[in-house]
């Protein structure tokens, strides 16, 4: 998998320069979860940068789009987006997992401007989210809630009652975005996602969940009535060799040695 | 009027008042709210029998600026959310209600799947909860109108028992029912009923406790000098008896417990039956406080 030479989103230089942040913090941290975060990012990169309404200077706006990190172990992978984006300064990552630090292993929406949800245990963020979304549907409001769960994720109950629900209730304002790298497989195979959200009523797609124009036009997608799920194929760890597909490094802290390798080879 | 009407009159009513209100019932009570399905389709819902998501769902409604109402049978909406209760709520600092039907062992025929004496003692172990305990119709009335909007998760337990009068009772304060000199006994909810039977001709204070979690320390401080408490409680007994204990810091104090014993009431039949069986009653409570004054 590889981004497209022609992209709207010409260049690579924030992703690794984000994915360089994130090594290096979670480093210095010795916490994190470095190859989740790598998963996810090109995702987040194109909702922060193109998708969502949303203010840094005023995130708590009433009017705006929503994100829910629902498997909040890649925090590290939103934290880096967001200061990128202006949430909160840079120079707060490096605080990352410290005693006083807003910036935890899992996010906590009462700290960090810009997270829409506390979430770590599996499970939680995605009906959250439906709630949100049956409230903007309430509340007749144009804007539109996304959430992003983990392959892993789906072997919880609350992710399917989560799909039940948001069919039910037609929450055509309601996007999820399944991070399917396949790190559960060992545990129990959750199969073809696609159809199994379109089975219960869903309208569905597949992409290449790193190749940032098939990323943008999924999550532009306008759904007539129902919500809508992107099953985006994604490589745990990806960018860094030693991490893509490798279950050691799901929760693992670099060494000085690899540090220093992972960092160049991120150039 | 029972606790579940009371309940149906209460909601309907602030679904009248404060269009923040939205209603997830768990597909309990939902031909009692017939009505307020007809007036107020937008914000009432049959959401179904996913309890775990139903919190999730409402701490997200909470998050965009509206008033959840889960509603459901103790166990459910209790034991089986715990932890969507600490997360999404108590950890979230979001608002919310959480309304139970069936206290302790109500449903006795049903069995044990359907009892809930826990329901207090978990929840008072989850920072930020409130925990509500009417012990009549009335006083849920009261209780929800003054917590619903306050910002803050909120368990009312509503139980099929009542005591025989109520009070005007309000959130977070206990209620001075008699005043006595040989000891204090602490009622909670409706176990002020048996309590009422148990105390007659007794030189003992009776206080009233309708919300456990904020405990009220100050009323119990003030109105126990003998240093010897009967805590009586309709769920898993000895609940409250670390606020007891802290509350009275640093007098020494004698206290000893009724309540649900800490074993599953395999048996069916009625709650009155199983009230006898394990001891709930105000003979066995009269026994008790005179063994404590006499200690």
């Amino acid at each position: 998998m590889s981004k497209s030479s022609d992209s709207t989103f010409a260049n690579v230089a924030p992703i690794n320069k984000m994915k360089r942040s994130i090594v290096s913090v979670a480093a210095k941290a010795v916490e994190g979860h470095i190859a989740s975060a790598f998963s996810i990012l090109d995702i987040l990169w194109v909702l922060y940068d193109i998708v969502l309404r949303i203010d840094p200077q005023n995130p708590d706006k009433f009017d705006r789009d929503r994100f829910i990190l629902s498997k909040g172990h890649a925090s590290l992978g939103h934290y880096v987006v967001l200061a990128e984006k202006g949430f909160f300064p840079k120079l707060e990552l490096e605080s990352f997992c410290a005693f006083n630090s807003p910036l935890g292993g899992h996010p906590d929406w009462n700290k960090v401007p810009g997270v829409e949800a506390s979430t770590g245990s599996l499970g939680h963020g995605f009906p959250m989210a439906v709630g949100v979304a049956m409230a903007l549907k309430i509340q007749q409001s144009p804007y539109k809630v996304y959430t992003l769960i983990g392959d892993g994720e789906c072997n919880e109950g609350t992710v399917w009652e989560s799909a039940l629900l948001a069919a039910h209730h037609k929450l055509k304002n309601l996007c999820c975005v399944v991070d399917y790298n396949h790190s559960t497989d060992r545990a129990l195979l959750v199969g073809d996602l696609e159809e199994k959200f379109a089975s219960f009523g869903w309208d569905s797609c597949s992409i290449d969940g790193h190749d940032h124009d098939q990323i943008h036009n999924a999550l532009t997608y306008q759904p007539k009535d129902r919500p809508y799920v992107i099953v985006a194929n994604t490589i745990k760890g990806y960018g860094c060799k030693r991490m893509e597909n490798n279950p050691e490094w799901h929760h693992k802290s670099p060494s000085a040695h690899e540090v220093t390798e992972i960092l160049e080879e991120l150039k | 009027m029972s606790m579940r009407k009371q309940l149906v009159k209460t909601v309907e009513r602030l679904l009248a008042e404060d269009e923040k209100i939205i209603l997830l019932l768990g597909d309990i009570g939902v031909f009692g709210f017939r009505n307020s399905f007809k007036k107020f389709p937008e914000r009432v819902y049959n959401i179904g029998i996913l309890e775990q998501s139903t919190v999730s769902l409402a701490a997200g409604l909470s998050m965009t600026d509206l008033i959840p109402v889960v509603h459901t049978i103790t166990p459910f909406v209790v034991e089986r959310c715990v932890e969507q209760l600490k997360d999404d709520f108590c950890y979230q600092k979001l608002g919310g209600n959480f309304v139970s039907v069936g206290g302790s062992y109500d449903y006795a025929a049903l069995g044990c799947t359907h009892h809930c004496p826990a329901d207090v003692g978990l929840l008072k172990m989850l920072p930020g909860m409130e925990i509500a305990v009417p012990g009549t119709a009335e006083e849920f009335d009261l209780l929800f109108q003054q917590g619903y909007a306050n910002n803050r998760p909120t368990y009312y337990r509503l139980s099929e028992r009542e005591n025989p009068y109520g009070f005007e009772v309000t959130f977070g304060k206990a209620i001075v029912v008699q005043e006595g000199s040989s000891a204090t006994v602490v009622a909670v909810g409706p176990a002020l009923k048996p309590v009422l039977e148990a105390v007659k001709a007794l030189d003992v204070t009776v206080l009233y406790y309708t919300c456990v979690a904020p405990f009220d320390e100050e009323t119990l401080k003030n109105y126990c000098t003998s240093g010897k408490i009967l805590l009586c409680e309709p769920y898993y007994r000895g609940g409250l008896v670390s606020d007891i204990v802290r509350s009275m810091w640093p007098m020494k104090v004698l206290v000893d417990c009724v309540g649900v014993p800490l074993e599953f009431l395999s048996n069916y039949g009625s709650a009155e039956e199983h009230d006898e069986s394990i001891g709930f009653t105000s003979f066995n409570i009269r026994k008790q406080l005179e063994n404590l004054i006499n200690a």
